[in-house]
């Protein structure tokens, strides 16, 4: 396999429990992510699957530095990232990417897709001039199979599939070296899905980003990742090659979360198991 | 053959402003005992059929035609308050969102014991007694102690047992379900839907199951209704469906579908012709009914 | 979309009908010297108590009549309407300016920031508005500066409440999360992303807050502690009426009606942006 983009080492994150949080006195954190160690691999999907509270969003969140860890190693490209502060993160932002879930939250509603998308080249200088900005955003429109023209357009005249590939365009625009994709097509119906999900194949050949794709849905992973990570309440349970941990799980969860999910084919005794 | 408990026959409904229809022309039948599945993606108008069903269609939306048939009864013949109260007795909904469909500032015993008071009548003290027993027919450990409690206070799942056990509550003889599982963990989802096959057995209750997710379809219904464009594209029998696809939208839908037994003959989006044939179809659709409303 | 335009063409005479009198105010108030038929300072006790044009008794020229010095009413009304625009305009601006510049640093900074601001805010709105700002004026001297820093000073609370909200609600926005992935420094977040989603609700907020400067200017000139004597004002103007409403009324209802009516379309005004911003924010 090839060199690991992401090394992490005995990652711990706890975040502030706001829901439980005292008149006065420090606010009591919850433990989200329980000492992780893993690798990215460059070149490669590495899938995060798990329920919900397993804490595979904050993971994600930590890995891209949105979200401060209390201790451990992010090793990216070689260099410790998880002490920088934002200052120190700025200059790194471009390589570290992120596409949301919920594609009508995550792009500004006051701002067209042309600077939706032009605005990060500009501030990370890949584009010199506004014009070169606005021709790269057409470029990156078309390689998700948007039409020109949309660059003109608001969020709100767009369909949800079609402000996930505006999502997606805005972070391969930049040509970064990670990608993190959290949740993108669960809100999605399954023909956009599969059209996403297809898109994101197509890129991958094409641009050779590094990418974690975050889903609470393991038969979506098997089709897209090379690697899967199961986690379960801040730990991670199973970390194997996608056909390997679809044919033969080693752990007891992960074989619950596969016989979980109902395959379209009729079969009586699938509800008695329950 | 049995008959059909819900009977809905050439159901049209339309945008009051534009005239556009939403539902063109739906006929399905629910009869006692089964699970009829009404599987389309967003925007097929599967809520629109169970808003026509209960009589709350959106203001903005009107019937053009059809029939929706309870029992035999025609409701749209009815006024309002008849039309609220003979459903009130025999149908019941369970909602997709747990959290908003419960309100938030009543406890679980009286979220499930109002229905029984104020539409079937009964006393307090025998309703808050049901209400004990559902929960425990949903598998809430404790029912005692979870009727007391607020719903934010409980997870997911458990909201979702008690809006079943709330359905369930006045013995009702057609349920509802719109999309019930979606926001729920794979596990989770697992598990209720196993409570509701066993509950809808046990009680021989008639089950329109509204969903996207044809794994569910084949798994807990018997019969299923595929929606595109406010349109049934095929209806038939679940094992017929899944073994021998009609319609090519169905093959399209089937193609999309994530698997993890087959990833390589899964999460393929439907091609472009495809899209066109479904276009021109729709259109051809509405031509004729137009044509037929103008001699008819 | 086609929903969105639906609600645009509806807020259409509200809006318009508004924005017809402000306009219509403002330009009386700019050009109040060249278009006054009279000097409104100009007493002449021989024709005092004159009735508007259309009651018996009146006097040619003295089209809504003229008050108990013989000043003429219409003239008055115009001129006084620029310390109203003044006060609004200067009023209004500065309350947004403070009110909503905390409440966009509460809302998306949070955490300490927030619980200062938000502290001040909730000591601030336990004065009694109203004693506050007779108070203020009378130390800081009646004039028509210190209605308007008065008015700022007591108003600004009303910016920085509904602006902190809203902004906390972009706040919990992806693409404000995006923006930070992307690299954009806080301020730069909160002035290019956030700003263009909150400036919709300031926009309106100005709108009611200019008609809230008018009533209270209004009110303070009404107990005499705005501008000097020498310039007419519609607060004034009613008090003077009041004393003389059975002997001649319309010296108390004309400034009352002009009061009324701006008020009136300014809150409206704001009602009707408010419609018309709505659902592109949806």
């Amino acid at each position: 396999m090839a060199d690991a983009l992401f090394k992490i080492e005995d990652l711990h994150l706890s975040l502030p429990d706001l829901a439980r949080k005292p008149l006065f006195g420090a606010t009591p954190r919850i433990t989200i992510l329980k000492g992780l160690s893993f690798t990215v691999p460059e070149g490669a999907i590495t899938g995060i699957v798990g329920e919900s509270g397993s804490g595979k969003t904050s993971l994600g969140r930590t890995l891209i530095r949105l979200l401060n860890p209390d201790a451990g190693r992010i090793d990216f490209a070689g260099r410790d990232i998880a002490g920088l502060d934002e200052e120190a993160l700025r200059p790194l932002r471009r390589d570290l990417q992120i596409i949301f879930q919920d594609p009508f939250s995550s792009l500004n509603p006051r701002k067209t897709v042309g600077a939706i998308i032009g605005a990060p080249l500009l501030l990370h200088k890949v584009a010199a001039s506004s014009g070169e900005a606005r021709d790269l955003a057409l470029d990156a429109l078309t390689h998700v199979g948007l039409p020109a023209s949309f660059a003109a357009r608001y969020p709100h005249e767009l369909s949800g599939g079609q402000r996930q590939r505006v999502g997606i365009a805005r972070a391969v625009a930049l040509k970064p070296r990670f990608i993190l994709a959290d949740e993108i097509v669960s809100g999605l119906d399954v023909s956009s899905q599969a059209q996403i999900l297809t898109l994101l194949m197509e890129l991958r050949a094409r641009m050779n980003f590094t990418m974690a794709f975050i889903s609470h849905d393991l038969s979506v992973v098997r089709r897209l990742c090379d690697r899967v990570i199961v986690m379960r309440k801040g730990e991670i349970v199973e970390d194997a090659d996608t056909a390997t941990l679809f044919e033969k799980p080693q752990h007891a969860y992960t074989r619950l979360l596969r016989d979980s999910i109902p395959l379209p084919e009729v079969s009586d005794g699938w509800l008695a198991e329950a | 053959m049995t008959e059909a408990y819900l009977d809905i026959s050439d159901l049209s409904v339309a945008l009051q402003h534009s005239g556009d229809r939403l539902l063109r022309g739906v006929s399905l039948a629910v009869k006692p005992g089964e699970v009829h599945a009404l599987v389309g993606e967003s925007g097929a108008g599967k809520s629109m059929i169970a808003r026509a069903v209960f009589g709350i269609l959106p203001k903005a939306v009107t019937i053009l035609e059809g029939q929706v048939t309870i029992e035999g009864a025609d409701l749209n013949g009815m006024s309002q308050a008849a039309r609220r109260l003979f459903i009130g007795k025999r149908a019941a909904f369970i909602p997709q969102d747990p959290l908003t469909a419960l309100n938030p500032s009543k406890r679980i015993a009286d979220q499930i014991s109002d229905r029984l008071i104020h539409i079937l009548g009964m006393p307090k003290a025998k309703a808050h007694a049901r209400a004990a027993t559902l929960l425990e027919e949903v598998k809430i450990a404790d029912p005692e102690r979870v009727m007391r409690l607020y719903p934010h206070e409980l997870s997911g799942g458990m909201r979702q047992r008690v809006l079943i056990a709330a359905a369930f509550a006045g013995e009702p003889r057609l349920i509802v379900a719109d999309e019930p599982t979606t926001a729920l963990d794979v596990t989770v989802q697992r598990q209720i839907l196993a409570l509701i096959a066993g509950m809808q057995a046990r009680h021989g209750t008639a089950l329109l199951f509204i969903t996207h997710n044809l794994g569910v379809v084949a798994k807990l219904c018997q019969t299923a209704s595929v929606l595109y464009a406010g349109k049934v594209v095929e209806q038939t029998g679940v094992r017929q469906l899944f073994a021998d696809p009609q319609h090519a939208y169905t093959r399209a839908l089937m193609a999309a579908t994530p698997r993890y037994d087959r990833p390589e003959e899964s999460l393929k989006p439907a091609s472009p012709e495809l899209m066109g044939e479904l276009a021109r179809e729709v259109a051809e659709t509405d031509t004729l009914w137009a044509k037929e409303r103008a001699h008819g | 979309m086609a929903e969105a335009r639906v609600i645009r063409v509806k807020a259409g005479p509200r809006l318009w009908l508004s924005g017809l009198w402000l306009t219509f105010f403002a330009l009386a108030a700019i050009f109040a010297p060249l278009i006054v038929p009279h000097d409104p300072l100009a007493q002449d006790l021989m024709l005092g108590k004159l009735p508007p044009a259309w009651v018996t008794g009146h006097e040619p020229g003295y089209l809504l009549g003229t008050d108990s010095l013989g000043r003429d009413v219409l003239s008055r009304l115009i001129s006084a309407a620029r310390p109203a625009l003044f006060v609004a305009i200067g009023a209004g601006l500065a309350a947004c300016l403070l009110g909503s510049v905390l409440g966009l640093l509460a809302g998306f900074f949070g955490g300490w920031t927030d619980r200062i601001i938000s502290r001040i805010v909730d000591i601030w709105m336990a004065f009694p508005p109203v004693l506050l700002s007779i108070l203020l004026v009378a130390f800081l001297n009646p004039s028509l500066q210190s209605v308007i820093i008065a008015i700022a000073i007591i108003d600004w609370t009303r910016f920085c409440r509904v602006v902190r909200a809203e902004t906390m609600q972009q706040r919990r926005m992806d693409y404000v999360e995006s923006a930070r992935a992307m690299g954009l420094t806080s301020i730069a977040t909160l002035a290019r992303e956030v700003l263009p989603n909150v400036l919709p609700a300031i926009i309106v907020l100005l709108s009611l807050e200019m008609g809230i400067a008018v009533i209270v200017e209004a009110i303070l000139s009404y107990v005499n502690l705005s501008v000097s004597t020498d310039q007419a004002t519609w607060g004034s103007m009613i008090a003077e009426g009041r004393g003389i409403i059975y002997q001649a009324w319309w010296v108390l209802v004309f400034p009352m009606i002009a009061l009324f009516l701006t008020v009136l379309a300014f809150s409206q005004f704001g009602e009707g942006l408010k419609e018309r911003f709505d659902p592109v924010l949806r």
